[in-house]
């Protein structure tokens, strides 16, 4: 798994691409737990995660609750085919809001 | 089916005993990545011995047994224990823990193999017990759901560690039709989302034709067939077409074979 981190007006841009499984994703849920411990709204990029499994997936279910529960917005970009289908196996494409690209979540 | 991959599990000539009687003849099979391969066959065909063997749990007279381009049958215990978190397994009786909370079952092979974090582990094992229909059931006890809960939690345990090969024991065995026809369609789904290889043992028919992507056919320790539904379906061999129609099955007895089982000669 790599990351980019980058600040955007208002928000926090998390960039997550490759392989996300039990080996790295713990490393995820501490980059999206930090930037909420922080007070920033959070938009994490999928467009280039190849693959995710259900530990990858918790962290983003625990990062959402944290937001929500904090009132921080977050959103889920420009997911990849292989990320939707599992979010979609599990219905959680009907939970976490989706959004296209930056613009949109700033909209 | 694309062939032109390395197969995830490769068989040669396993020959097993169980004491003097020789159960698996010979078996070779290779199954693909994603692929779901249904082993097909009456009681005493040797499909649930194929499994066990599949599984590493018994050690074979003769032949090789690759799982993800390791031969099992030259592991060591250690080598072994790494290898099963990636293989997730469903028995045909559940086998929950009854003194242990259905999301503490579910739980258990994450905390046993892994350093992640509680919260995770929690989010996950409730992730695994909605994808079978118990979303919400992670308190109570096994001995307060119903048969088709308990293997649809089985199976939610077997799924944990999202392994990378699945292996079903007769998922259908003891349900009612609507809820195996769900599990079908969830034995789909976890293939189509998570790229799961998983190989299923089961003798319904009607559930075999579903999942299948290739069918094996077993009979009297050998393998009479692999190939497509359609390949299974239309095959002109009389065992197959008998185990299809449910004939019984006609075989000429060796009586001295037969004399030596008896007598233990």
């Amino acid at each position: 798994m790599q990351y980019v981190i980058s600040e955007r007006p208002g928000a926090v841009l998390l960039s997550l691409a490759g392989e996300i499984d039990l080996s790295n994703s713990p490393q995820a849920r501490k980059l999206i737990l930090a930037q909420l411990d922080s007070g920033h709204a959070l938009a994490v990029d999928l467009s280039a995660v190849s693959y995710i499994d259900s530990s990858g997936i918790a962290s983003l279910v625990e990062g959402y609750q944290k937001a929500r529960s904090e009132n921080l917005r977050f959103a889920l970009v420009a997911v990849s085919d292989a990320t939707m289908k599992v979010l979609q196996l599990a219905r959680l494409d009907q939970v976490f809001p989706l959004v296209a690209s930056m613009d949109e979540f700033n909209a | 089916m694309n062939t032109d991959r390395e197969p995830v599990i490769r068989v040669r000539d396993l020959v097993t005993h169980y004491g003097e009687r020789q159960i698996l003849k010979g078996v070779s099979l290779d199954v693909y990545s994603g692929e779901i391969m249904v082993i097909m066959g009456g009681s005493g065909s040797g499909k649930s011995t194929f499994l066990r063997f599949l599984l590493g749990l018994h050690v074979p007279t003769s032949g090789s047994i690759e799982l993800l381009g390791q031969d099992i049958t030259q592991l060591d215990s250690q080598e072994m224990y790494a290898l099963r978190k990636k293989m997730g397994v469903s028995f045909q009786g559940g086998a929950l823990f009854n003194s242990m909370t259905v999301g503490e079952n579910v739980q258990l092979p994450l905390r046993e193999h892994t350093d992640l974090d509680d919260a995770t582990i929690e989010i996950m094992s409730r992730l695994k017990l909605e994808l079978v229909n118990l979303g919400g059931f992670d308190k109570l006890m096994p001995a307060q759901l119903s048969g088709g809960m308990v293997k649809r939690a089985a199976l939610a345990r077997a799924i944990a560690m999202d392994p990378r090969l699945l292996f079903f024991d007769e998922p259908s065995a003891g349900l009612d039709p609507v809820v195996s026809a769900e599990l079908d369609e969830l034995i789909l789904k976890l293939r189509d989302a998570l790229n799961m290889t998983i190989v299923v043992v089961t003798h319904e028919l009607d559930s075999a034709f579903k999942i299948a992507d290739r069918i094996t056919v077993l009979d009297q320790g050998d393998i009479l067939l692999v190939g497509t539904v359609e390949e299974v379906r239309n095959s002109d061999n009389s065992r197959v077409q008998d185990l299809l129609n449910r004939r019984p099955r006609d075989e000429t007895i060796d009586p001295d074979a037969y004399m030596a089982r008896l007598t233990n000669a």
